[in-house]
């Protein structure tokens, strides 16, 4: 096994006692004190999550914005400098190769940003597919990120300087000093609560994660780990690449068709109109079990006793206090209201198809980006 | 880590659960330290009244946010009775896991908790993985 990665903010994480896994080959805290408490942190007062594990490649250079086009899911060259936007990287057959936001940093230069895991793999398929006219650049190790999620957010970010930033709305950022370190800040997350995310140089993101902590603990901020990340994504029905996202699986049959501009050119975008056309026969959707039981990933999902799909994510909702999860199945059990059943050691749990997100507020899921 | 509690009074096994003798019964749950461990628990399955155990043999299961443990027996004998209070409540386990988060009651079918560690030799264990 290789060694692990560390992120700029690994000491402090160690010194704060967070319990150190390894995620995405980085060494990361899955918790700190509670993944239930960190998680209703997040959905009552404001968390604060390292995630410098994941990759920023900056694209650069005059066909940069042509480019950026060619390469997502949606047009780029439409977006606004001072926005993001949520997009996937397709390959030739259709299927995501990672799902990433963009932000618009200039007229000529745009900043991505993508999963930990897929890093690599997406730096090498950008830079296979640019001309000589688009710089490729590989800012994650300089990079920290912190995510700040939760109501009171925008007040935290008041405390250390960043009071402006309370007028960004949802998919828009902004550059601020904040306890003296340059932030670019955007109105972003992972939760489906409101919340930043703020990239920063690596040698600052201790000092930034620090005042964060100071400034917050008076409105209810806690550190929190991976855990809590995970179970608010879920509860906003957010893909996890690896989970709901692969390199077979088109964005259509997982339920991202507003992120999906068929009308353009961009690559993979033939292969999922033909896949389209041909039609898809399973669709990812959302679940709550009924039954005793949690489902987790990668257990069976049934229909009539027969198995007919996999959970793609699963677990415990802290905030609806039952279990709920992800999986694709066959389009006629994909209807709001369908009986399925999941396996759970050897048993067979009903469970109930339902509206995703589970969990909803204005700010949940990525409905207006 | 929050200090490890330890009874002076309880038996343990190397899978981390308690054991406490009173007369032919003996009542059993998971130690401070597993449960630490495995920290929010949300779902607790276990065997129903009549059952029998055997030791170091998976009995039941016990589900945190992220994972999915096994219980192991700390002694062969008979369920005669279980805490059907963590059906509704699994985290009495986390809050009060050598009193209301008890498991079972088992009767046991030979020697009781012999072999078993004692407070000191577990505190022992325990540390060795800290």
């Amino acid at each position: 096994m290789t060694e692990l990665r560390r992120t700029p903010l690994a000491a402090l994480h160690e010194r704060l006692g967070g319990r150190m896994v390894p995620f995405a080959g980085f060494s990361m805290p899955v918790q700190y004190t509670s993944i239930v408490d960190e998680h209703r942190a997040a959905r009552e007062a404001a968390a604060l999550f390292d995630v410098s594990h994941m990759g920023q490649i900056a694209l650069a250079g005059e066909a940069a914005s042509a480019y950026a086009d060619r390469l997502c899911t949606r047009a780029m060259s439409t977006l606004a400098q001072g926005r993001v936007r949520y997009a996937l990287l397709c390959n030739e057959a259709g299927g995501v190769i990672d799902d990433l936001t963009v932000y618009r940093t200039g007229a000529d230069s745009f900043l991505l940003c993508v999963n930990a895991a897929n890093t690599a793999v997406d730096l090498a398929w950008i830079e296979k597919h640019a001309g000589e006219s688009v710089t490729v650049l590989d800012e994650s190790d300089e990079t920290g990120l912190l995510a700040l999620q939760g109501p009171a957010s925008a007040t935290v970010l008041a405390g250390i300087g960043g009071a402006a930033l309370r007028a960004l709305r949802r998919f828009q950022f902004a550059h601020a000093e904040l306890a003296g370190c340059t932030v670019l800040a955007s109105r972003t997350g992972y939760t489906g609560a409101d919340g930043f995310e703020l990239y920063c140089s690596a040698r600052d993101a201790t000092r930034l994660f620090e005042a964060l902590l100071e400034a917050g603990g008076a409105h209810g901020l806690v550190p929190a780990g991976l855990g809590a990340r995970d179970t608010l994504r879920l509860e906003a029905a957010l893909p996890l690449y690896g989970q709901e996202l692969d390199a077979d699986t088109t964005p259509l049959e997982a339920g991202l068709d507003r992120f999906v501009e068929l009308d353009r050119d961009f690559l993979g975008a033939a292969a999922i109109r033909r896949r389209r056309d041909a039609g898809f026969t399973r669709t990812l959707i959302g679940f709550e079990v009924e039954g005793r039981g949690i489902a987790r990933t990668g257990y069976p999902v049934l229909s009539a006793g027969k198995p007919v799909g996999r959970v793609t994510s699963g677990g415990p909702s802290p905030t609806l206090s039952r279990a709920i999860g992800l999986a694709y199945v066959p389009n006629e059990l994909a209807e709001l209201g369908s009986a399925i059943e999941i396996e759970v050691r050897g048993r067979a749990i009903p469970a109930r198809v339902v509206e995703t997100p589970f969990v909803s507020g204005k700010t949940a899921g990525r409905t207006n980006s | 880590m929050a200090e490890t509690a330890i009874p002076d009074d309880l038996h343990y096994s190397t899978q981390d659960e308690w054991a406490r003798s009173e007369g032919d019964r003996v009542t059993v749950g998971i130690t401070d330290y597993a449960q630490q461990q495995l920290g929010d628990i949300v779902f607790v399955e276990l065997p129903a009244v009549g059952s029998a155990l055997t030791r170091d043999a998976a009995f039941g299961v016990i589900e945190s946010v992220k994972a999915v443990s096994d219980l192991y027996a700390p002694i062969t004998g008979e369920v005669i009775a279980v805490n059907d209070a963590l059906t509704a409540r699994p985290e009495l386990v986390n809050e009060d896991c050598y009193g209301e988060g008890w498991m079972l009651v088992i009767r046991p079918s030979s020697d009781g908790t012999a072999g078993l560690l004692d407070a000191a030799a577990y505190a022992k264990y325990v540390e060795e993985r800290l």
